[in-house]
């Protein structure tokens, strides 16, 4: 793994928005906090969290369409150099592309076709589009559908089709199988699992560590605004090779470990508690864990928690 | 379309149509039947009156239908339109149909060149406003377009006429053809001059509805999840815009343009006023304060079918345009 060309790195990124609260006053509302992700050439790694907790924002951060009132801090690095805005925009699309979570991110009154050609009627980008069709078993007749005609089965397929316009380098899904049964969701996966095969980094961002673990590569834990855990796929085969208790406290409530779940929520980022933000529910927790948390290098991964 | 579903299509159509126009005339018939005005003392005068014999009277009240049933009046005009027969007009002396014919195409032309004008304007300045919410240009006509709004349409008929046809004189103060020139001498030029101005105001306040509307529906269009992603796949504000929002923004803009036909048909009756322009919309005012009940009445059923026809065409043509309705069925 070492030897691999580093895609993607993150360091200390966050996302705030800005909010009137009673009126006038301006305040931050910090969703992403610290959140750290490394990608290599042709690896899986995906960020897990729970459902609403800004990981989105990690994949319009990396690309620049953040709303307008949102602020991004920390650094991302592409290819080993910064990413600017000035090279998001020229990237975009091209070398890092998204794959949206589903068929409402396609302009509903766009012909699937010319859509996923972006408007362009070049012999070289139909041919190519053609070439990518084909590869996907979809017929070229899909190509003349709007995405409302489009069945289930298609759906993922024409989404896929749409990052393999450019040459992918690396690919966010941003949870890419919502709502599909498994033998779907593996069938989806497969897809990103084949273009990192080719060489691309993609970065997974879901919510179900299942899914997670039976594709990626690593799995980045995020809790609260800040990424807890970075481990290898083959650290989740057991609870004492993980590092962070919430990696652990996930680990037991999947359903072959006996779907123990511990107390509590997540705390919301206005009520976030000094230090660690799982100190609340975690057993371990003493004075060490109100001051900074650095995340540190821990047997081959990394973890944001002092006791490790 | 299957032609048994385009048959039901249009039969639906017809009797909603049937029974608009039915409402309507009603609506408006009694309305001039429970109206103060006197109709003889409006159209002959209060001393003319006076001077008069009963006899006299008697038949003056026969020809305005005074005394009779309203149910019965409306009934009766109600049969003979729907044969066919619109009436005779009681102050120009002359069939209605023909009366509205003539005062039809003068109004038209005001009522043409407005609907154009504001659609087309309206709907430039709603995107170009729409594209980039909070920027300057969109202040700048959102700040207009409010202001227009909220502009009465017959003051600012005023202010253009005293503008452009009392300070600066390049433009008639009023009517549609110049004073003391034989029908046979008016010129298309002639025409066109005189309808400059009630134009040009009747399409200032139409634009300002079609560029707030359009604008709102693009702001939506620019926030959506699919001019997101075509972002994310890097397209430029110039190829969203062509790709994606122009698609999504036209079929509303056809139905707001259709249904502003309304608004416009509205607007020219104030504007005809200000301006004389003899047009349908001063006919209708005239009708009205003269108790000239067929003429009213033909003219609030031929506006009706406009406006309804209007509506239709928006419909009929959603279906055309809209993928999802023509390929899909409706409601897939």
């Amino acid at each position: 793994m070492s030897e691999k060309k580093v895609v993607l790195d993150i360091r200390n990124f966050s996302v705030s928005f800005e909010q009137y609260e009673r009126g006038f006053q301006k305040t931050g509302l910090p969703v992403i906090r610290n959140l750290d992700v490394t990608v290599h050439e042709g690896e899986m790694v995906a960020v897990v969290g729970s459902s609403g907790s800004g990981k989105s924002l990690l994949a319009h951060g990396i690309l620049g369409i953040l709303p307008y009132n949102a602020t991004m801090g920390g650094e991302i690095w592409y290819e080993g150099e910064l990413l600017t805005e000035k090279r998001q925009k020229m990237l975009r699309g091209n070398e890092i592309v998204l794959v949206p979570q589903s068929v409402a991110f396609l302009d509903p009154l766009m012909k699937i076709g010319p859509q996923i050609c972006k408007g362009k009627k070049d012999k070289a980008s139909k041919k190519r589009l053609d070439r990518i069709f084909q590869g996907y078993h979809l017929k070229e007749e899909v190509q003349q559908l709007y995405p409302f005609e489009l069945s289930g089965g298609m759906n993922r397929r024409v989404l896929v089709s749409t990052a393999l316009m450019g040459t992918p380098k690396l690919v966010i899904a941003d949870e890419p199988t919502p709502g599909l049964h498994m033998d779907m969701v593996r069938r989806v996966m497969s897809h990103f699992r084949e273009l990192a095969d080719q060489g691309a980094g993609v970065l997974l961002i879901t919510h179900d560590l299942e899914q997670a673990l039976e594709v990626a590569d690593r799995v980045v834990v995020f809790y609260a605004g800040t990424t807890v855990e970075d481990a290898a796929t083959a650290d989740f085969q057991s609870e004492e090779k993980l590092r962070h208790p919430y990696s652990k406290a996930l680990w037991r409530a999947l359903p072959q470990n006996g779907f123990q779940f511990i107390q509590g929520t997540q705390p919301y980022v206005k009520e976030l508690p000094k230090g660690c933000p799982f100190g609340p529910r975690c057993e371990d927790c003493n004075g060490e864990c109100l001051g900074v948390i650095p995340y540190r290098e821990v047997e081959g991964g990394r973890v944001r928690c002092v006791h490790a | 379309m299957e032609k048994k579903e385009y048959l039901i299509f249009i039969g639906k159509h017809v009797v909603r149509m049937l029974l608009l126009l039915f409402f309507v005339s009603a609506t408006a018939f009694t309305l001039i039947s429970v109206s103060p005005i006197d109709p003889l003392q409006a159209n002959v005068g209060q001393a003319a009156l006076g001077s008069m014999s009963q006899e006299q009277i008697a038949k003056l009240q026969a020809y305005w239908g005074v005394g009779k049933p309203p149910v019965e009046r409306f009934f009766a005009w109600a049969w003979d339109f729907f044969r066919g027969d619109m009436g005779v007009s009681l102050l120009y002396h002359r069939p209605v149909a023909e009366v509205i014919g003539v005062k039809l195409v003068n109004s038209l032309w005001l009522m043409t060149i407005a609907w154009i004008l504001s659609g087309i304007v309206g709907f430039v300045l709603g995107i170009l406003s729409g594209i980039r919410e909070g920027s300057l240009l969109d202040r700048m006509i959102k700040g207009y377009s409010l202001l227009i709004a909220s502009t009465p349409a017959f003051w600012l008929a005023l202010v253009l006429l005293m503008i452009f046809a009392v300070w600066l004189k390049v433009l008639p103060i009023g009517l549609s053809v110049p004073i003391g020139v034989e029908a046979s001498g008016v010129t298309i030029a002639d025409r066109i001059q005189h309808a400059i101005l009630p134009a040009i105001t009747l399409s200032i306040t139409g634009v300002a509805n079609i560029t707030l509307h359009t604008r709102e529906k693009m702001i939506e269009i620019m926030e959506s999840d699919y001019v997101l992603f075509a972002k994310a796949r890097g397209e430029s504000t110039y190829s969203i815009v062509k790709n994606h929002a122009l698609r999504n923004v036209i079929l509303p803009a056809i139905t707001l343009q259709f249904a502003s036909i309304s608004e416009i048909f509205g607007g020219s009756v104030l504007v005809e006023q200000v301006f004389s322009y003899p047009g349908l919309g001063q006919a209708a005012v005239t009708a009205g304060l003269g108790s000239d009940v067929p003429l009213l009445l033909g003219i609030t059923v031929i506006s009706a079918m406009f406006v309804f026809g209007g509506n239709l065409i928006a419909n009929i043509l959603y279906g055309i345009i809209d993928p999802r309705i023509r390929r899909g069925g409706a409601g897939a």
